[in-house]
């Protein structure tokens, strides 16, 4: 498959990318790792006058640690996500996600800036970026702004990334030292993306209460969302089978669950039950 | 919009390419029409078969999926860069011996995804392995003898410490 013809522009800088998004005017493409992209390109149901190419911009491709924060670069492919240092050691849901995504050629060349940004519904990141209170961060034509998942992404495909601008990098909060995490995923097999996939940030205090919880769900409708049903059952009470079990049949509570031609509504919010509470058993056993 | 043409310029297994091209040319069909090197299969054509895996910069990717203004200055490895007859990669040997293929349709693309891995994981259990060969599909093997023949390959370039070896002008 041929895609249309396009022009094409590398950048060296953000400052650059905005320059030529301003002046590409609404026919410009951001490309990053290419693998959303390219695909729909091939497929002709993109046909962007040109793509302007920022996958060589060295200040996106930075991982630090800012107080309690991490902020991953746009530009870091899932690769580089799983196998970060900084990464593994205060987010390790995150690296644990993306080591699930796709293949491994697929991550090697796929970006978490790109995974957020193209908000594909079916994405594994989102439910990482939920848990971890992710913060978005773009810059644009007015400066800098950072919005949190529930504001940047709002329906399939569909983002509140402001024209012409760049999602810069992903800030994700470091949860307390005493919590453990999960990422478990259940995958379409043919394609390796999730039919559904739950994340869990969750722990324990001293006298076996549930004294943290977030619970967040991709896969199962048009955008991921936060559990939080699920997480207030949890909070506050003694850690036990019977409150995981009861916790999580409230599941599907927060989603809009989809009916589709993959499955019907009910097996994925069944999905979503089944799943969360396997997830909260590895991490709270 | 989009007449511009593009140069760019690869070093594919070893030797210094420069082309002009489309910026929607993809990197697969570069290899094969531009460039002749056939050994690149196009399977699915939509990324999933893994047929068309090549290596830049050292990591296995679907050349598919790329364009080849996104691979502009990189280092490209195909199936002919990794031996040839008579000097066979440690690959292509444990390919040859553990009956590692039937058609041979997958075959350049599974090697090279497997080569990729081992860069990445010289050491890899069964299972990582097959989490490594996610991205290939065999219609043929059952993938079991892949399995056994990429595992024999690790062993093989664990021994010899072989690292890809690039071939020169001759094959191009
Ligand atoms: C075979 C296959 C299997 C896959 N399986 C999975 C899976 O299991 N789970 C999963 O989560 N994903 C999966 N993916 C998607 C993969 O993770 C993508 O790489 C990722 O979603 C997009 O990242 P990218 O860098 O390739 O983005 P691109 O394709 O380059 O860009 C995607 C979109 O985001 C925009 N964009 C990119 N970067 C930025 C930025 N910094 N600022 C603003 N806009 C930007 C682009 O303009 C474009 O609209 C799969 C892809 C393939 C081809």
């Amino acid at each position: 498959m041929i895609p249309s013809k396009f022009d094409y522009v590398r950048v060296n800088s953000i400052d650059e990318a905005i320059q030529q998004l301003q002046q590409l005017n609404g026919e410009g493409k951001l490309i990053a790792g290419g693998h959303s992209l390219v695909p729909l390109l091939k497929f002709r149901l993109t046909e962007p006058g040109a793509l302007i190419d920022i996958s060589r911009i060295a200040e996106l491709k930075e991982v630090r640690k800012e107080g309690n924060r991490i902020v991953v670069g746009a530009l870091n492919t899932h690769f580089q996500v799983a196998n970060n240092q900084i990464v593994k050691e205060h987010i390790p849901v995150l690296a644990e996600t993306v080591r699930q995504i796709g293949d491994i050629q697929v991550r090697n060349r796929g970006t978490i800036g790109g995974n957020i940004a193209h908000a594909d519904p079916a994405a594994d990141l989102p439910a990482a970026a939920h848990v971890l209170d992710a913060k978005i961060m773009i810059q644009g034509e007015d400066g800098a702004e950072t919005m949190d998942m529930e504001s940047f992404v709002i329906g399939p495909l569909i983002t509140m990334l402001p024209e012409n601008s760049v999602l810069t990098a992903i800030s994700f909060t470091i949860p307390p030292s005493h919590t453990k995490s999960a990422y478990l995923k259940f995958s379409h097999p043919a394609s390796g993306y999730p039919v559904i996939g739950v994340a869990v940030v969750a722990g324990v205090d001293e006298n076996n209460m549930i004294d943290y919880a977030k619970v967040a769900i991709t896969g199962v409708g048009d955008v991921a969302y936060r559990a939080t049903a699920v997480e207030e059952k949890l909070l506050g009470q003694e850690l036990s089978e019977t409150v995981i079990k009861e916790a999580s049949q409230y599941a599907a509570e927060d989603g809009e669950i989809a009916n589709d031609l993959f499955s019907s509504e009910e097996y994925r919010r069944n999905l979503c039950k089944v799943y969360t509470e396997r997830a909260l058993k590895a991490v709270l056993f | 919009m989009g007449n511009e043409k593009v140069n760019v310029t690869v070093k594919i297994n070893g030797n210094e390419k420069r082309a002009e091209v489309e910026p929607r040319t993809l990197l697969a069909h570069f290899i094969r029409d531009n460039l002749g090197l056939t050994g690149t299969h196009i399977g699915c054509d939509t990324s999933q078969c893994g047929a068309c895996t090549v290596l830049v910069d050292g990591q296995a990717v679907k050349s598919c999926t790329l364009l080849t203004v996104q691979a502009d200055g990189s280092e490209i490895t195909t199936v002919e860069g990794l031996g040839q007859v008579g000097n066979l990669h440690p690959m292509q040997q444990s390919f040859w011996e553990k009956h590692g293929l039937q058609c041979g349709y997958c075959t350049p693309g599974v090697m090279m995804a497997a080569v990729g891995l081992l860069q990445q994981n010289p050491n890899p259990s069964d299972e990582e392995i097959r989490e490594g060969l996610e991205g290939v599909i065999c219609r043929c093997t059952g993938y079991q003898f892949i399995v056994d023949a990429v595992k024999h390959a690790a062993q093989l370039m664990r021994e010899t410490e072989a690292e890809v070896q690039l071939v020169g002008e001759e094959r191009l």
